[in-house]
């Protein structure tokens, strides 16, 4: 069984988010940008699935800019066979993207795709369901532990209250939570491997998918300066304020 | 244990102006003769680029030689620098001052030297080199007969108490028939290196700054694209080394920097609240009206210049760039010299493995390829200048002039240091500064500082800031200096809490943004900064 793993080339975890100042978007200028960390846990879990013999070929597909090969080839060196890019410096929306591995599903008929269960720049959460609906397969999204069997996987999801165990026919989407697994190390030689794996570009003409953005993107703002907290002497001043000024009861 | 291994001809520790400089010059001069020369460099930082501070004002000689079309491919160089001012600063005035000789920047660029480095590691990549980011060279590996023999990466994964997690991955060794120690001022490595091979015999002492930088986005009727600000005099008292420094760069942005001598002796001082209340200052403030700060971030300097240069070869590998204190202090930019030795270096290796193709030489011929360098000239001719300031701020400035001019650098005479860890005070003997209350607006805490460092080390890892002896900051440093080490640390790492009616030191490593300060200043050198897990540190953007 192939598998196919969606990775996102986003602004790194440990930079501190800035607007521009004209509102129109993030500051991503000369800022460190590395694999949406759910999607590390989509790679790594493919490679588990291959290193248990579950699985066959890991294709890593990215959509984005020329930029975007380095993510790929991070994923190959954590242990993906192939990359594929699909090049672009149009601004890529869920749909757009679902659509795009939609068409690449098509063409390379991999048994599971895993992604991320969100990005961390914005937060979307839509792309794996909308390609599992697209597709018309399964999905388990938010997987905290995933097992294949025989013609069906066990995904186990964290939802409110417990642990949620689905039996989804395959082929199957997944979408990784934060303790599906805990990315490995990636080791030097296998960077130098990863420089010569195959990766190959597309543009999202060749596969036939129109990426015109449906939503508008508004403005970006900083959250609101927290206002510094007050001592009160009694409860009855506590009750005022929460009612008078806070106007929560 | 053992670790897998790889070979190269030359591997390069630090992925700076000197490092990458030295690593294209090795791949030029490859590709001219025709001949295979693998070349590989390591960063701990994420990615090239990520611990890069600077102020910067590049002088692009050296990249002018190593890159003519700079230009055409690119190079970040975007702003000329178009005035250049000099002032003296009372607590409330600014006398503007000749420009020093040294501080004419006609000619040169502000740029953000991060983003240089980032732009010289795709050139250096273009040219066939391999760069690894987010691996930290941890340690000096050796052939029998002494001679050194590569580097080895850190391990990853390994717990708090050193046990392996569960992801562990051990380091790799790196073998190369030269290794070039390009770890930038205060290296880890060539720190081990000055004790092994003795580099340090007969020279004089390595003195250093600490420099704290901030970037900001002002208003762009405050903006004035291309100007040059230095500044002498307050907030330090005269008998301290100390300036600071305010480019306005493109996109409205300006950096505002302070560097304080670490030889300071009041142990009550803090540079980092020195430069806060330095941006006070009435000629300073207006600039940051209504302006955002972006970033923020801190690094020490070599400060000894020429006197202080150890000898920089030893069988199998060399020193280049800050790591051998290859700075111009009058001029405050060593940029220039660290590509320019890097350069020399390559030359140097180059021509030493065309005639012996073997691991564990020593590349003799690099010091003296420098001497006949304008490197060595230039800094020869400044030697005097900073010690000169030994004797306070304007017994220094009419040295320094009487130096320059009259002299023009050839004096007869060579001025010493002394090292900066011996010129602290018993706090007893101090007067206790008190600094003024941060505004969250043009002043900030150190919290909030470090915040914009976009620092980070892997939570779960032996201490990178090692003690000799963990008893020595509460009976010696506590006790004698008033634990400087909270004040002189930019990045709050270090605090003095009290746990049981005792007060005991506690180690924020995390939060460390490389600066390497704490390895200096230490009173007694207790304090040993060592590798952290690699990708771990500061992520500066445009720094």
């Amino acid at each position: 069984m192939k598998i196919l793993v969606a990775v996102k080339r986003a602004i790194d975890y440990n930079v501190k988010a800035r607007p521009k100042s004209d509102g129109s978007g993030v500051d991503l200028a000369n800022v460190k940008m590395s694999m949406n960390p759910f999607d590390e846990i989509a790679v790594e879990e493919a490679i588990r699935l291959q290193e248990a013999g579950k699985a066959g070929e890991i294709v890593a597909v990215s959509v984005g800019p020329a930029a975007c090969q380095e993510t790929l080839r991070t994923a190959m060196a954590m242990g993906a066979d192939r990359g594929i890019l699909v090049q672009t410096d149009d601004e890529v929306q869920p749909l757009a993207v679902a659509k795009l591995l939609k068409a690449l599903v098509d063409k390379e008929q991999p048994g599971l795709v895993i992604l991320g269960k969100q990005a961390i720049d914005d937060d979307s959460n839509q792309t794996g369901q909308m390609l599992a609906g697209l597709l018309g397969w399964g999905q388990g999204t938010f997987a905290a532990k995933v097992e294949i069997g025989d013609g069906t996987a066990s995904v186990k999801r964290e939802v409110d209250g417990g642990i949620q165990t689905l039996t989804v026919k395959l082929p199957l989407v997944v979408t990784a939570d934060l303790r599906l697994n805990e990315p490995r190390y990636v080791k030097l030689p296998n960077i130098m491997k990863a420089k010569k794996k195959p990766l190959d570009t597309v543009t999202p003409a060749d596969l036939g998918v129109d990426i015109t953005p449906r939503i508008k993107l508004v403005k970006v703002s900083e959250p609101p300066a927290r206002a510094g907290g007050v001592k009160v002497a009694d409860v009855n001043e506590l009750v005022a304020k929460l009612r008078n000024e806070a106007k929560v009861i | 244990m053992e670790r897998e291994a790889m070979e190269f001809d030359v591997v390069i520790v630090g992925g700076g102006p000197s490092g990458l400089a030295c690593a294209i010059r090795l791949r030029q001069l490859a590709a001219e003769q025709g001949r295979e020369l693998s070349v590989c460099v390591l960063e701990k930082g994420s990615e090239v680029g990520a611990h890069i501070l600077s102020g910067a004002v590049l002088e692009p000689r050296a990249l002018n030689e190593l890159m003519p079309d700079w230009k055409e491919k690119g190079a970040p160089l975007n702003t000329p620098v178009t005035d250049d001012r000099f002032l003296f600063l009372t607590e409330t005035r600014a006398v503007r001052l000749p420009t020093p000789p040294t501080m004419h920047n006609h000619g040169n660029y502000i740029v953000s030297l991060g983003n240089v480095c980032r732009w010289l590691a795709q050139q250096a990549e273009a040219a066939g080199v391999d760069i690894y980011p987010g691996f930290a060279a941890s340690e000096v590996l050796y052939h029998e007969d002494g001679s050194v023999k590569g580097v080895a990466t850190g391990d990853m994964g390994r717990a708090k108490d050193g046990s392996e997690g569960p992801n562990f991955a051990p380091g790799m060794e790196l073998h190369a028939k030269q290794t070039v120690f390009a770890e930038g001022c205060r290296g880890s490595l060539t720190k081990t290196l000055f004790e092994r091979f003795r580099l340090r015999d007969g020279v004089e002492p390595q003195v250093y700054g600490l420099g704290i930088k901030e970037l900001w986005e002002v208003q762009p009727d405050r903006h004035h694209l291309g100007r040059v600000t230095h500044t002498v005099g307050w907030p330090m008292d005269t008998a301290t080394y100390g300036g600071s420094f305010c480019y306005h760069l493109e996109d409205n942005l300006v950096v505002i920097g302070f560097v304080v001598g670490l030889n300071y002796t009041n142990p009550y001082l803090s540079p980092f609240e020195e430069m806060q209340r330095f941006k006070t200052h009435p000629a300073i403030r207006d600039t940051f009206e209504g302006a955002r700060r972006v970033s923020y971030g801190a690094r020490a300097i070599s400060a000894g210049g020429f006197q202080s240069i150890p000898k920089m070869t030893f069988p199998g590998g060399l020193l280049i760039g800050d790591t051998a204190g290859l700075l111009n202090v009058p001029k405050i930019k060593g940029s220039h010299t660290a590509m320019k030795s890097g350069m020399t270096a390559a030359e140097a290796i180059f021509e030493l493995l065309r005639a012996e193709d073997e691991p564990g030489k020593e590349a003799v011929d690099y010091p003296h390829r420098l001497k006949n360098t304008w490197l060595w000239d230039e800094l020869y001719r400044v030697r005097n200048i900073k010690p000169s300031f030994h004797w306070g701020l304007w017994p220094a400035m009419a040295y320094s002039a009487l130096d320059s001019y009259v002299f023009r650098g050839k004096a007869p005479w060579t001025l010493h240091h002394h090292p900066d860890h011996e010129s602290l005070k018993p706090a007893a003997q101090c007067k206790e500064i008190v600094y003024p209350k941060p505004d969250g607006v043009l002043t900030f805490d150190r919290l909030s500082s470090v915040f914009l460092s976009n620092t980070n080390h892997e939570e779960d890892q032996p201490c990178h800031l090692t003690l000799k002896d963990d008893t020595v900051p509460t009976r010696l440093n506590l006790a004698v200096y008033a634990g400087p080490e909270q004040r002189y640390c930019p990045a709050g790492v270090y605090e003095f809490v009290t746990e049981a009616g005792e007060q005991k030191l506690r180690i924020n490593a995390q939060n460390c943004v490389h600066c390497k300060t704490c390895d200096i200043k230490d009173p007694s050198q207790n304090i040993n900064w060592v590798t952290p897990e690699g990708g771990g540190g500061p992520n500066y953007p445009n720094m």
